[in-house]
């Protein structure tokens, strides 16, 4: 019951946290706009009066500032709930897309698209990319899958052989595909690297049903995510048909990392960093983790896409920074968990 | 009542010791139309093209405890798998509460049959207390919360079985000792018709073993309980079950009442080992002896 007023507290404080984080984050930038002044802009267009004074002031804020920050809290968020529920389902701390070879997949997948429409194939944009980012996502996710099925207990270092061994491969697919691109190349670059600023209003609207509607899946079944680390045979003998929920849960996290892909390129870390954080904070139990991983999830991203657009001198790629934050935060765990002897 | 012809003096059964064949089938067609559980029809089952059981054909009741015991790679946690549900067979089948296993919703199996693994690992860092209340998953809808009848379920179980004090540590900082109670109250929580042990007191000190196995054995007293426990200590079994089943590379050798069964000439066949059976006045059962195989000591 403590733990459940604890949780509850943690929950409004993630909350109230996001929100202030992405109104400061909408005041800065090239153009210092006071709180005050967004909250009003904010309130005319959302009454739909129009009659703001000041139309610049409007359109950066609703046109170039709000999809990005309300895109990097959706990324973030879909990132972070992916990789808690790798870990619970794989009952390994150290998975999430990342690490697996997922993100590499859906990167491989968007670049193929580019690819092919620089040779002349014409494909519609908004659709397409999401389309073969998720192919490429689950792709990569059989190959793992089947990769490091031999003992049939899908062990957690066969896994992240496997995502290793893959993503190499993918990488190097990548490079062949920036070779062919010739001069466009710099389109897979933006991919490889990950970066929130082409967000527009039109990928929020792919964004936010898929988030929802995979973090809501994720929540239905987080009671089972739990006895999931009971074990296999106990789970399976307390009425959890523990293939189909695995099978199930991966392609659903695969295509909240594939969409976000899609929009944002490879942001890796994310999921693994949140949810172990949280893991310390709130405990292991899926029920709370799922919704917080969501909120840490976005506030992380939109506070580490803050730093790249408004604060840094120079725009520095989002996945770069996360990679450079949360790689040596990796070494740590991976560390600790040996000294557990874990 | 069919079953008892083992109720005799103890100078009785040692006389008998002998006067069985090898290959014994005891329970009456009487019981196997009324009581049963379990049936199984011709049973076998491969690990790719390994097999690991061949043509079991028996029959579980309900309210006995069992032993399944048999050398190391014999197939017990195959049988106890293939029993929860876990595994299906290639080759024959399995009948439970009168209809094929595989016709059983997951969910409604979890209801009555429970399962306590050799290693109880659990990642992360729950509870005690959050890992028992998942054996009430199975009673449980998709949307409900535990009751408070749930809740006091799960403290009895928990008390039970001493881990009351243990109930907020998390269960990945217990003893090995600790973690298997856990295990156990977590497979009572699910409250079942049916207990499937696997080899789970065989990490434990005699002093918990003993604590763990009465108190499952007062649940098969109390509450009809059935109990399938796939065993490697033949005295434990003397002492805990009421019926043996002995497999041999994965086939059936023999199965009965412990008094029929647990002779030297069948120890002597499944293990490869001379042994001697005696009643044991102060255990009230039968223990086993044995002599080492290769220098006659």
């Amino acid at each position: 019951m403590r733990r459940r007023q604890g949780s509850f507290l943690v929950g409004v404080v993630l909350l109230a946290l996001l929100i202030v984080v992405m109104m400061i984050s909408a005041t800065m930038g090239y153009m210092k706009i006071p709180v005050a002044k967004i909250i009003s802009v904010l309130a005319h267009y959302a009454a739909g009066l129009g009659l703001n004074a000041d139309p610049v002031v409007e359109g950066i804020v609703v046109d170039v500032r709000l999809p990005r920050i309300i895109g990097a809290a959706f990324v973030g968020g879909a990132l972070a709930v992916s990789g808690a529920v790798f870990q619970a389902i794989l009952r390994n701390p150290l998975a999430d897309p990342y690490t697996l070879g997922i993100s590499s997949g859906a990167a491989f997948g968007a670049s193929l698209v580019i690819v092919l429409q620089v040779f002349g194939l014409v494909l519609p944009a908004g659709i397409s990319i999401p389309m073969f980012a998720f192919a490429g996502s689950i792709g990569t996710l059989m190959v793992v899958l089947g990769l490091a099925n031999g003992d049939r207990r899908l062990s957690s270092t066969n896994l992240i052989l496997s995502g290793v061994i893959v993503a190499a491969i993918l990488s190097a697919a990548i490079g062949f595909l920036k070779f062919l691109a010739d001069e466009q190349v710099g389109i897979i670059i933006f991919w490889l690297m990950g970066s929130l600023s082409g967000i527009s209003w039109t990928n929020i609207i792919i964004l936010l049903p898929v988030t929802c509607f995979g973090v809501g899946i994720c929540l239905l079944y987080s009671r089972e995510l739990n006895i999931m680390a009971t074990g296999e045979r106990t789970a399976a003998t307390l009425g959890i048909n523990t293939t189909r929920l695995r099978l199930f849960l991966l392609l659903t996290c695969s295509l909240m990392t594939a969409v976000s892909v899609a929009v944002s390129g490879i942001i890796g870390f994310v999921g693994l960093i949140v949810p172990h954080l949280l893991r310390h904070i709130i405990g292991p139990d899926n029920r709370g983790l799922i919704i917080f991983s969501a909120l840490g999830g976005a506030i992380l991203l939109v506070v580490a896409d803050t730093l790249t657009r408004a604060v840094l001198p120079s725009e520095v790629p989002i996945g770069v920074l996360t990679a450079l934050i949360g790689g040596p935060v990796f070494c740590v765990i991976f560390k600790k968990r040996q000294h557990n002897g874990r | 009542m069919v079953g008892k012809r083992a109720c005799e003096t103890p100078g009785k059964r040692a006389r008998s010791l002998h006067s069985v064949p090898l290959i014994c089938e005891t329970p009456s067609i009487k019981e196997r139309t009324s009581n049963d559980l379990w049936q199984l029809n011709g049973v076998g089952f491969k690990y790719g093209r390994q097999p690991v059981l061949q043509e079991l054909s028996f029959e579980f009741s309900r309210g006995r405890c069992y032993g399944v015991l048999g050398p190391n790679g014999s197939g017990k946690t195959t049988l106890l798998d293939l029993l929860a549900g876990i595994l299906v067979p290639q080759h024959g089948r399995i009948i439970f509460g009168g209809r094929p296993l595989t016709s059983w919703r997951p969910v409604d199996l979890a209801q009555r049959v429970a399962l306590v693994p050799q290693d109880f690992a659990v990642r992360f860092d729950f509870s005690v207390r959050s890992v028992v209340e998942m054996g009430r998953h199975p009673h449980l809808g998709r949307f409900a919360a535990l009751e408070d009848h749930d809740y006091r379920l799960v403290d009895s179980v928990m008390a039970e079985l001493g881990i009351d004090a243990l109930a907020d540590r998390p269960v990945t900082r217990l003893s090995g000792g600790e973690k298997q109670r856990v295990a156990v109250a977590r497979a009572l929580a699910q409250e079942p018709q049916v207990l499937l042990l696997d080899e789970a007191t065989s990490n434990l000190d005699i002093f918990h073993t003993l604590s763990i196995l009465g108190a499952i054995r007062r649940r098969v007293r109390e509450k009809g309980l059935t109990v399938i426990a796939a065993l490697h200590d033949l005295n434990q079994a003397s002492f805990f079950c009421d019926w043996l089943l002995f497999l041999k590379q994965g086939r059936m050798v023999c199965r009965g009442e412990i008094d029929e069964v647990l002779r030297p000439d069948v120890i002597s066949d499944v293990y490869g080992v001379q042994a001697q059976v005696v009643y044991n006045n102060f255990s009230g059962c039968r223990q086993v002896s044995f002599r080492s195989p290769v220098d006659g000591r």
